[in-house]
Formats: structure tokens, C-alpha cells, sequence
């Protein structure tokens, strides 16, 4: 597979026919043809145009076309208090809203200095590997079944379909969730919704053991992830990939351990990672992933702290909705906060967050007012894409949609 | 002055115009002509060794003489170490030299500055526009004279409770 193409990267593929592996081939006048994929293939994952530069079925060059979701959410940054655009964080990697939430969440609280409660720590580090988990369910059932194994896609929606219900009666939303505040969390978990999550971590890990023999004893699905998409850690790092894409190249690049936060640093865990830098690699992190979410998600909640959910800073975070409802300063406080914002000192952070598909960060500068004047993301989607064409020459057509699978891509946080 | 600030003072006399570490970031502000050099130096020399790109962004300050602002944050996987480069152009000269020969990921970034903010880049391969449509006629959106409701054909709706014109 990948080994004939090594040395052809950059050059346009021809069959030679006098080659010793090409005997008999027929010599016959060869152009190369476009293609448009997307952007309504619902391999894409949204709206995504690839235009395919072809040789028979070999790529030549991808172009990948996108902004077709493009909402402006920087813009749109820029005109509301730091309070307002979490919902707009869900709409970003809308399969992942809660560790959007938490990446936006911690770049704030990071400009604004302060420190969160260790219990909202131990709350907002649960829920983010329970939304890792539900993020790789979603990428393995729906890259499977992208190539053709459509039976692992079931099974992972079934489980999915626990965690969903689960967020409902955390937040009251299964995906759009905004449950994270600057400073905690909106609301604690209740003693039901603790055993619930008990009872998960004991059920899930022999659904992981399911999903594995569902998809290695497929030799399909297995010649079809082996070998392909392969990108060599050099690269990669120069790229700028990060998550699984990065690991799965054996970089152990992983935030949550190069610069821990939330609780990560309360739990025993490690970083998978992968040799080959193919999508097979990249799928073996994704479920030895899930495996250690569950196991933080089961350490932490041995260790979960008492204590407040909401940090104490009454000029930047929210008071307890109890309290808005009965007590008058605390409804003013309310009321400012998201009328006019609080007022972030002047200056600028980066701040980067692991989320599922990768480092998602946001460059926040502040120049003192109730709003960010300028709110940048780094998306790990959008940066994916621009390894694509590298790492598609040479690949066949039906390759494609390994390849857009291998990112785990979203393009709500591709396009913004 | 950080070390990091005070190596490349050192190397390039009169690229650092100011290095501020707040919050635990490091920026560190050069002159655009040294720009390409500073980010070469970061990447190539194995002290310091900023290997990956994190991102490219870009920040408009109409009132001031160099309007635009372009920032580039590098990570050093190996030494663990984040750094932020920042170089101010002027607006009628919006142009810095492109760091897509030093990291391959800076193509899609650059291009997405261009997109956003309308700043050229100087030996790009591919410099047109990502995210708005090849021929959008009407500026670029990130700019802070661009409406936030959007400008061209928009304006030419009625909107619940104007006038018509």
C-alpha cells in the first residue's frame, strides 16, 4: 500500500509499463481529471468540498474547500460580554460542547486570574473525560461506518445514548450544553446522578472489548485503516496536528500531561501512543483513550472533594441561582454581569485545552473592557485540514474518506 | 528581559522592540524585517527549538499608526516551552514574509489571516481566501470598521422596523 507512493509524493503517479512490478500493462494516454467530493458527502461530517485532482483513481493534489459553515464566531465574539459567548463555544465542536465549554472557560480564567474550587476542579475534569469518551464512541461508529462496517456504529450510539441522557439531567441539554462557568460549574452533581456514573464505569469497559472484536476481526475494515493516511512524526509536529492525529505519529504531545489542569494531575493515568502513524494507530488511541477516561473518571470520583462548585470573586463570576432569586445584591450582581460583563485587566493569554480532537486553544486579547476585543480559536479541526492534501496524494479515491475520518473532523470548528 | 527575549536580543540586535511575560506567557514583539529570521532562529537552533506551530492570529488596532498586528505562537514539544512573536504593520503596506518554509502548518493559518484581516504574506504558495468565498467582494470581516451585521447585499434589505429606502 503505502510503500510504492513513498518516493512520489510531489510527483504526478504514472505507470510505467516497462517497470518489472507492472508487466503487461497496457500503455494508455493518461490525463488527469477533477473531481469534486462534497460538499454534501455525507462522509464529510457537515459541509465539506475536497476538489480531487486525479490519475485514473490515484490523488494527485486535494484541494479542500471550506467555510461553508463559516458563522463568524470571532466576530461575533467581540460583540458580547465574556458571559455570552459560552453558548456560542457549543456550536463550535458541537460533538464535543462540554470540553469547548472548559478549553473557553479556563482561557478566561486565565486572564481574568482566578483559581477554581478543587471540588468544581474534580467536576469540570469528570464530565470533560465523559465527554472524551462520548467523542470517540461518536468517531468510531461513524468512521466505521464511513468505510463500510456499519454494525460497530450501533452499538456505539447505544452507549453514547447513557452518557447523552446522563448531560440531560446534569445541565438539561444532550448537546449543547453550557455547563461550565467562568470560575466552576452551573450546577452540582445530585447523589442519582453520581451512582448513575458508578454504574457506567462498570458497565462500559466490556463494551469497549465489544467495539475491538467488532472492528479487528473485520478484515476490511482492517486493510482499509492499515497503512493509510500515514504521516511521520517530523511532519506531523511541522503541521502543527495535535490529539490522536499527533499521538498516533508517537508523539506524546498531550496537554493534559505537558500542562496539567482541571484535576489530571489527582489521577494516575497515561498517554497512549502510536508507531505507525496510520489511521489503525490512531483508532487504537482513540479506544485505549476511552479506557483511561474511564479509569480517571472512576479514581475521581473516589476522591471527589466538598466544597463549593463556583469560585468567589463576586466582580467576575455568577452568584447561585438561589440566591439571584432571593436576595437583592445578588440579582444586581446578576443582572451587571450580563448586562454590561465584568472587565478583564488588559493584556493577552493563550490558553490551550486537550479536547478530544485536539489542543483547542483561544488567544484572548483584552484591552480592559466588559469584551474581548479580540477572540481567536485555534481550532484543531481547521489545522487538520491543512495536512489533508499531504497526506492524501497517492491514496485512491475511496481513501478520502479514511482520511477525513482519520482527524476526527467537525466543521463547525473548522469553519467557525 | 527573559532569557529566551535576551538570546534573540543578543543574536539579532534590534529585532526585540519590547518582551512582556504576563500570565505566564511569553510575547516578545519584533521588527517586521526580522521577523522570518527570528522565527528561523526559534525553530532551527536546538536551544531553542520551536518545532511546532500553535497558531496564527492577527489583531487590528485602527487607531494607531501600524494598524495590524500579527502574531505567530510557537511550541518547543521537546523543552516544553510556548512563546508568542508579534510584528506590527501599517495599512498601507499590510505585507510580513510568510513562515510557511519553516512550519508546514503556517499555510492554512496564513491564509485564514489573509481571509480574516487582508495581511499579505510574502512567498506564500497558495494565498487566497479559506473561509469567505473566492470572489467576496466586501473587505475583510475581522476588521473593526467591517460591520458586525455584515456589509454588500446585506444593506440593500429592509429590515423590521427601518424605513425603506
Amino acid at each position: 500500500m503505502k510503500p510504492i507512493f513513498e518516493d512520489q509524493r510531489d510527483t504526478i503517479y504514472h505507470v510505467d509499463p516497462e517497470h518489472p512490478e507492472n508487466p503487461g500493462l497496457p500503455t494508455l494516454r493518461t490525463e488527469e481529471m477533477m473531481l469534486n467530493m462534497g460538499p454534501q458527502h455525507p462522509s464529510t461530517h457537515g459541509v465539506l468540498k475536497v476538489v480531487l485532482a486525479l490519475e485514473g483513481e490515484r490523488i494527485v493534489k486535494a484541494t479542500p474547500v471550506l467555510g461553508f459553515l463559516h458563522r463568524g464566531v470571532e466576530k461575533l465574539a467581540e460583540d458580547g460580554t465574556y458571559h455570552q459567548f459560552i453558548p456560542h463555544t457549543d456550536r463550535l465542536d458541537y460533538i464535543c460542547a462540554m470540553y469547548n465549554n472548559f478549553a473557553y472557560c479556563r482561557a478566561v480564567e486565565k486572564l481574568v486570574g482566578i483559581t477554581v474550587p478543587p471540588r468544581a476542579e474534580y467536576l469540570r475534569t469528570i464530565v470533560a473525560e465523559i465527554q472524551r469518551i462520548i467523542g470517540h464512541q461518536f468517531w468510531l461508529g461513524t468512521q466505521a461506518l464511513d468505510i463500510g462496517a456499519m454494525t460497530v456504529f450501533f452499538y456505539t450510539f447505544r452507549d453514547r445514548e447513557i452518557l447523552l441522557d446522563f448531560f440531560d439531567e446534569l445541565c438539561g441539554a444532550r448537546l449543547t450544553t453550557s455547563w461550565y462557568r467562568i470560575g466552576g460549574v452551573e450546577r452540582d452533581f445530585t447523589p442519582e446522578l453520581t451512582d448513575k456514573l458508578r454504574r457506567f464505569v462498570d458497565y462500559f469497559p466490556p463494551k469497549i472489548d465489544e467495539y475491538v472484536t467488532f472492528l479487528e476481526t473485520n478484515r476490511i475494515w482492517l486493510s482499509r485503516t492499515k497503512g493509510v493516511a500515514v504521516i511521520s512524526a517530523e511532519d506531523a509536529i511541522s503541521f502543527g496536528l495535535s490529539g490522536p492525529s499527533l499521538r498516533g505519529s508517537g508523539v506524546d504531545y498531550d496537554l493534559r500531561k505537558f500542562e496539567p489542569y482541571g484535576a489530571y494531575d489527582q489521577c494516575e493515568w497515561s498517554v497512549p501512543v502510536g508507531k505507525n502513524g496510520d489511521t489503525y494507530d490512531r483508532y487504537w488511541i482513540r479506544v485505549e483513550e476511552m479506557r483511561q477516561s474511564l479509569s480517571m473518571v472512576r479514581q475521581l470520583l473516589e476522591k471527589l472533594p466538598e466544597g463549593p462548585i463556583m469560585a468567589d470573586v463576586p466582580s467576575v463570576t455568577l452568584p447561585p441561582k438561589e440566591r439571584v432569586f432571593n436576595d437583592l445584591a445578588s440579582m444586581i450582581q446578576q443582572f451587571k454581569l450580563f448586562s454590561e460583563g465584568f472587565m478583564a485587566p488588559r493584556g493577552e493569554i493563550y490558553c490551550g485545552t486537550e479536547a478530544a480532537k485536539g489542543e483547542l486553544g483561544f488567544y484572548i486579547v483584552s484591552t480592559g473592557e466588559g469584551k474581548p476585543y479580540r477572540l481567536k480559536i485555534r481550532a484543531p479541526s481547521f489545522i487538520h485540514m491543512g495536512a489533508f492534501d499531504y497526506m492524501a496524494r497517492g491514496y485512491m479515491i475511496a481513501d478520502v474518506v479514511t482520511i477525513f475520518g482519520t482527524y476526527d473532523i467537525v466543521m463547525g470548528e473548522c469553519d467557525r | 528581559m527573559h532569557t529566551i527575549a535576551a538570546r534573540i536580543q543578543e543574536t539579532y540586535p534590534g529585532a526585540v522592540q519590547a518582551a512582556v511575560e504576563w500570565r505566564g506567557d511569553l510575547a516578545i514583539t519584533v521588527a517586521r524585517d526580522y521577523l522570518h529570521h527570528v522565527c528561523r532562529y526559534l525553530h532551527d537552533d536546538p536551544d531553542m527549538d520551536f518545532d511546532y506551530i500553535v497558531h496564527v492570529s492577527s489583531v487590528d488596532w485602527p487607531d494607531e499608526p501600524e494598524r495590524f498586528e500579527v502574531v505567530y505562537e510557537a511550541y518547543s514539544i521537546r523543552r516544553r516551552n510556548r512563546i508568542r512573536v508579534k510584528t506590527r504593520v501599517p495599512e498601507d503596506d499590510c505585507i510580513v514574509d510568510s513562515m510557511t518554509d519553516i512550519w508546514k502548518g503556517a499555510d492554512f493559518m496564513e491564509r485564514e489571516v489573509f481571509d480574516m484581516m487582508g495581511i499579505r504574506f510574502r512567498n506564500h504558495p497558495n494565498l487566497t481566501r479559506i473561509l469567505m468565498p473566492d470572489d467576496y467582494p466586501e473587505g475583510y470581516p475581522l476588521r473593526k470598521d467591517f460591520p458586525l451585521r455584515g456589509k454588500g447585499w446585506r444593506d440593500t434589505f429592509t429590515f423590521i422596523g427601518e424605513k425603506s429606502t
